[in-house]
């Protein structure tokens, strides 16, 4: 659950190297070169990690993200202590990204339709939920409800946050009574599955989507895979809980890359929202411009 | 949960909570946190088929998911509690070892949650209120359970339960581990037992990532870190009440335990029964929408301008 999982997962994003090896493929290429194909392995289609800066930048229009409840923080509730206490965790998650906890909320636009979004910060303990993740995406649903507006959360996150305790299970429960209020104002919800989403957000708001896709290769499931191995005492097929066999077991809705993922996003949005009197109207490529009207944030 | 706090101080509602716990008569110290986990886990421990037993009438248990299999680890029925008819959801671990192979330990396969599912919605279709019981220590770990989307399943249960206009009452009878325990517990009323957990993740699982290591002093260790007891749920505002339970525990007079698990259900039923169904699935949403609010702050921050 929580904490990141030394031994799943693939590789962390591109290095400061001017080089680059691929863990899939084992090639080298330029950092630049990669980093250009949207961090995504020129060679083999490999999909590196992405912060959530590169995240943004890649979903959604210029210019026209504006974050909100940033200063949302939580304390100590538990006065955890394993190795470090909690609050020096937080402390130094806060200091290496900027931000308060493991998931920045916003509205923006992707091919100039407003869109609440919510993206999961793995770097941040493990893109772990606890009380913070759990309110700012509740309030988001509500948000969005209120505004009639989609949904897109992009998760990447190993479960709830062990270091808040229940209190972080029950976040599981908040997020979903929010998706339940906000599906039944027949709003689209997508929930885009990333490396790696696994534990209890895996088991809530991360399947609850209207429709749930996911990158190439992402690492999808609620037990770990060492766990699993323990358990099952068999040799576990190499893609287990990779996208690709959550696909093969008609878990997801589809496998998008992610050079593809900003305008297939719009375009469910455009169908889903407009279903009709749109025929040719709705974005055809990812450079889109905003050729659309009757628009407004 | 009373050592090893790190200087976490006991507020309001746990007072209340240490009355309940020492009103016992011989009342010595309450029990230590590992302490609780090991009566929450004690083989004679009542089940849910007990209390079902030993709380209503003619129970009609319904199996199956409709999809692939009837998993033994959830039992799943409409009985009479008192003069009402109700739908009953209940984690069922075992006590022989071939019933305990056979229900899985009490963790449930992705056919348990979607049978759980399946008499919420008949429950809902016909106005009966539901009865959930938590004994579990959490998901499967399998590759079954991850090909047939366990994920998905509790997720569901998440939706579902949140939408009943039916009331809805769960109690923690023993442990409740982690997402198997919730897809039961998004209910109107959350009752515990005053030496059931519930937790996250088990003390072994927690001490295994955050200490990396096992062996008992780590999990004790990890299951104090936890608060996972009833007087630490309820401080936490994340219950509603503790259900009190005989000196000793539960196991050592499950009658008495039983007629106490049963009394508090009646009293919250009665109640609940009295609310209109939309206001029942409001004051179910404002109740879990306010859970760990109140430990909320703020911290300046940049805001994520990576798009300009």
């Amino acid at each position: 659950m929580a904490e990141r999982e030394p031994t799943t997962g693939a590789a962390p994003a591109p290095s400061d190297d001017i080089w680059t090896k691929c863990p899939s493929c084992k090639e080298m290429a330029f950092r630049k070169e990669v980093e250009r194909n949207l961090n995504v392995c020129p060679k083999c289609g490999y999909h590196f990690r992405v912060t959530v800066a590169q995240r943004l930048s890649l979903g959604v229009d210029r210019g026209t993200w504006r974050e909100l409840m940033a200063e949302m923080a939580i304390g100590d509730p538990l006065g955890f202590v394993d190795s470090k206490p909690y609050p020096a965790r937080l402390e130094q998650a806060r200091a290496s990204s900027g931000r308060n906890d493991a998931v920045v909320v916003g509205i923006g636009k992707i091919e100039n339709q407003p869109v609440a979004i919510g993206v999961m910060d793995f770097e941040f303990m493990g893109g772990s939920m606890g009380v913070v993740v759990g309110e700012k995406l509740a309030r988001l649903f509500d948000i969005a409800r209120e505004r009639k507006i989609p949904v897109i959360v992009f998760v990447a996150s190993g479960g709830a946050r062990m270091q808040e305790g229940a209190l972080s299970l029950m976040q599981m429960a908040k997020v979903s009574a929010a998706i339940a209020r906000f599906r039944d104002a027949r709003l689209p919800y997508i929930s885009v599955l990333c490396d790696p989403t696994t534990g209890g957000v895996a088991a809530s708001f991360a399947m609850l989507g209207d429709l749930n896709i996911s990158e190439p290769g992402a690492l999808i499931g609620f037990a770990g895979r060492r766990v699993t191995e323990q358990t099952s005492n068999q040799q576990l097929p190499d893609d287990f809980q990779r996208a690709e066999f959550l696909l093969a077991h008609g878990m997801i809705d589809a496998i998008v890359p992610r050079h593809q993922m900003r305008f297939t996003l719009a375009r469910i949005l455009t169908m889903l929202t407009r279903p009709r009197g749109n025929r040719g109207a709705g974005p055809v490529a990812s450079k889109g411009k905003g050729k659309r009207s009757g628009e407004v944030s | 949960m009373k050592g090893n706090s790190n200087g976490h101080k006991a507020r309001g509602a746990k007072s209340r909570a240490i009355d309940i716990a020492t009103a016992q008569p011989p009342g010595p110290e309450p029990p230590s946190a590992i302490e609780r986990v090991r009566l929450a886990r004690h083989p004679s421990r009542p089940q849910t088929l007990d209390y079902i037993d030993l709380l209503m009438r003619d129970f009609i248990e319904i199996h199956g998911d409709r999809r692939f299999a009837d998993d033994a680890a959830i039992v799943a029925g409409l009985a009479y509690f008192g003069r009402r008819a109700v739908a009953v959801v209940g984690h069922q671990r075992g006590r022989s070892t071939t019933e305990r192979i056979k229900r899985n330990f009490g963790k449930p396969l992705p056919e348990g949650y979607r049978k759980a599912a399946r008499v919420y919605e008949l429950a809902e279709r016909f106005g009966l209120p539901i009865i959930t019981l938590i004994d579990t220590q959490g998901g499967e770990s399998g590759v079954g359970a991850e090909e047939r989307g366990q994920i998905e399943a509790i997720a569901r249960n998440l939706d579902l339960m949140a939408r009943l206009t039916v009331p809805t009452v769960a109690c923690v009878i023993g442990e409740g581990g982690s997402g198997g325990a919730l897809a039961l517990g998004v209910a109107n009323v959350v009752l515990m037992q005053e030496n059931a957990c519930y937790s996250v993740i088990t003390p072994e699982g927690c001490a295994a990532i955050l200490w990396r290591a096992g062996g008992e002093e780590n999990v004790a260790a990890a299951a104090a870190a936890l608060k996972l007891s009833a007087p630490d749920l309820l401080e936490l505002g994340l219950i509603d009440e503790i259900v009190p339970e005989p000196a000793g525990g539960a196991h050592t007079a499950p009658a008495e335990a039983a007629h106490l698990v049963g009394a508090a259900l009646a009293r919250h039923l009665e109640r609940l029964v009295k609310l209109k169904p939309g206001e029942l699935r409001k004051a179910r949403e404002r109740k879990f929408a306010a859970m760990g609010s109140r430990y909320l702050t703020r911290v300046s921050a940049e805001s994520d301008r990576s798009i300009d």
